[in-house]
């Protein structure tokens, strides 16, 4: 069944004529799918990739004209706290934001918004959804991918990839890849995706790839050790990461003696989910459940 | 980012909260004459970006201009926790009564910033919650109303604060608040918060960290960078916009991607060796981004190996392939190379780099890759 975004999903690219826009809109067409819409202010009226899609100048005159009910965004980190508003206020229900870069008092400030008028945000820093089979809402390889019973949630990207990469050579495939992003305040939390595929049919085990930084993945133990009886496999990247250091993403930060690596994994080891040493053991862990 | 105490404390200044008269020098004679201006005993605090500066010696009250001169000599000359002090801050000494912590933070869990307040204040904040965690009084701050007057009152009654304090206490938590916003901050500290003999609240010491994330809004406080904090590496790494720690290890690694990049230096350990430092080169692995990486990796004399790992997913792996050994043209590897490539075309991508004349090792798994990286350190 999948979560999130299925091939009923109807996308809007916001930033469609950008660089990255044009890019990834291609990408996501050939995957197959179905974008309805862009937007970028001062283009309404013509058409991204090669005449498939048209642009339009505000959210609101495309979902008028096209009712999308997931939109993405590729817009710089200047303009993407007004991109996720606007998106929200023309009533898209699901906004997937891959922009990095974003001001944390500026995430704050959207995700509290966000909560308040009951709209979901994936990200932002994120590689966005991939439903392998049904559709691709983000810059993941789709290729990589294939329909299967396996949940993938991760703050990561090409980390992401790589799981995704072994468990399908290894013959298992994957239900909805979830990029919840790399920053400090996101929209998805892990335990938000976990109770999500808990509550889907397809999912019948999760592979949770966390990193250094926040409380997030020890929340998502306990949540797992209360509500989930799917089983579930972590990997915890940054166990050699220095404290007080800003390992890539803004949220991959030890501080104050929080967010380490090791609290995170003897957390999982503590309710009962295994946590590979290194990526390529999450294949074998997910075979033998 | 980390801003200086005296920093810190002009821009909590700008914003309302009282700071004690004072100035930076950078040598001991401008010391001596801050002190006479001044008058009476002051304090000669060290600039450096780390905790435990007055334990280090760091921190140390002079009763004359002379012995101001002699102090800042002294404390200009140290090295607290491998950062030089190039800098001390010459305040006028406060008659301390009581010493209180005042206190933002982001909390990510609860996705609000968080003021904290706490009656001991002088002593880390973290070891304060770690033994007597009750003592911290917090409030959630919304991001749309800002702090609310009952609040300030909420903290101030918390903290056992007496009644005639309150006014001044919420003042400067309303300061402290607006330069956290003003300036984008993630942290803002009062450490201490005094209370003097004469009944005034002042804010002895100050600490701001800033969301690099909001650089582009704040060029005025990019200017404030301190560069000693950064290796030689970190800054020309930053520079190019590349994603860089330096460790202590002589692995190099150069990843596409920041969690892989974190794995990549877990793996390294697991398999016995020691990485060298964090690098993420971002999507496509240019030969441009791949050449002036390498030479950053490179730069450090104790580096035995490089292990490049590369996912290659829309970027496809032989163009990878050809990237790195572009690279090799401008930057000459001098230590032996072990490169996993994976993804979009990885057969063909391995095959270019085996074709070459360079020294590399090939891998296809991580693990193979990391333990033949950490037996080319060994120089097996």
């Amino acid at each position: 069944m999948t979560i999130l975004v299925d091939k009923n999903t109807r996308l809007l690219v916001q930033g469609i004529t950008g660089r990255e826009g044009e890019f990834h809109s291609r990408r996501m067409l050939a995957y197959g799918t179905n974008i309805v819409a862009g937007v970028t202010p001062g283009k309404g009226g013509q058409s991204a990739c090669d005449g498939k899609v048209p642009v339009f100048d505000t959210a609101v005159e495309a979902v008028e004209a096209t009712n999308p009910n997931v939109s993405i965004i590729y817009v710089p980190a200047y303009f993407t706290p007004d991109a996720v508003l606007e998106a929200a206020d023309a009533g898209i229900p699901l906004v997937v934001c891959i922009t990095e870069g974003i001001p944390v008092l500026d995430m704050i400030r959207v995700r509290a918004y966000l909560d308040q008028v009951g709209v979901r945000l994936v990200g932002p820093n994120c590689p966005g959804l991939l439903s392998p089979g049904e559709t691709k809402v983000g810059i993941m390889p789709g290729h990589i991918a294939t329909p299967g019973p396996v949940g993938v949630i991760s703050r990561s990207g090409t980390l992401t990839y790589e799981v995704i990469y072994a468990l399908t050579a290894r013959g298992i495939g994957q239900s909805t890849c979830v990029g919840i992003g790399g920053d400090p305040i996101i929209g998805t939390t892990f335990m938000d995706a976990l109770e999500m595929f808990e509550n889907d049919p397809q999912t019948e085990q999760v592979v949770l790839i966390g990193e250094i930084g926040g409380t997030d993945e020890e929340r998502a133990a306990q949540f797992i050790a209360e509500r989930m009886t799917k089983p579930v496999v972590a990997f915890i990247a940054g166990r050699t990461a220095p404290p007080g250091k800003r390992m890539g993403h803004a949220g991959a930060i030890i501080q104050g003696g929080t967010g380490t690596a090791a609290e995170k994994i003897a957390a999982f080891e503590k309710v009962g989910v295994p946590v590979a040493e290194y990526p390529e053991q999450i294949p074998d862990l997910v075979a033998q459940n | 980012m980390k801003l200086h105490e005296y920093q810190s404390k002009r821009l909590f200044a700008e914003h309302g909260v009282p700071i004690p008269p004072g100035d930076i020098a950078a040598t001991s004679k401008k010391a001596r004459r801050i002190a006479e201006e001044l008058g009476g005993p002051v304090v000669v605090k060290s600039q450096v970006l780390v905790g435990g500066r007055g334990k280090a010696g760091g921190i140390r009250l002079a009763k004359t201009p002379d012995e101001a001169e002699a102090i800042a000599d002294e404390i200009l000359g140290l090295e607290i926790k491998g950062l030089p002090v190039r800098k001390v801050l010459v305040d006028k000494a406060a008659d301390i009564r009581q010493e209180i912590y005042l206190g933002i933070v982001v909390d990510r869990a609860a996705r609000r910033p968080v003021m904290m307040a706490s009656s001991e204040g002088g002593v880390e904040i973290e070891e304060v919650a770690r033994v007597n965690p009750e003592a911290i009084k917090k409030v959630a701050i919304n991001p749309f109303l800002g702090l609310r007057d009952y609040q300030a009152l909420a903290l101030s009654k918390g903290i056992g604060l007496a009644k005639e304090h309150y006014r001044a206490f919420a003042r400067i938590a309303h300061g402290l608040y607006e330069a956290f916003v003003a300036c984008d901050a993630s942290l803002a500290e009062i450490n201490p918060l005094v209370v003097t003999g004469a009944g005034k609240l002042l804010a002895v010491d100050g600490k701001m960290v800033l969301d690099d994330s909001a650089f582009f809004r704040q060029t005025d406080l990019m200017d404030m960078r301190d560069v000693d904090e950064e290796t030689p590496s970190e800054q020309e790494a930053r520079e190019a916009d590349l994603s860089y720690v330096q460790l202590d290890g002589d692995i190099g690694c150069m990843v596409n991607g920041a969690g892989l990049a974190m794995a990549t230096m877990d793996i390294i350990k697991h398999f016995g060796g020691a990485p060298a430092n964090f690098l993420d080169i971002g999507g496509g692995a240019k030969a441009e981004q791949v050449a002036t990486a390498l030479r950053i990796i490179l730069d450090d004399p104790g580096i035995k190996a490089v292990l490049f790992n590369i996912f290659g997913g829309i970027t496809r792996c032989d163009e990878v392939a050809n990237g790195i050994l572009a690279a090799f043209e401008e930057v000459e590897p001098t230590v032996p190379l072990v490169a996993r490539l994976v993804g979009t075309n990885d057969a063909e991508g391995r095959a270019i780099l085996e074709a070459s004349d360079f020294r590399l090792i090939t891998a296809e798994t991580l693990a193979d890759a990391a333990q033949k990286a950490v037996a080319a350190a060994k120089g097996q």
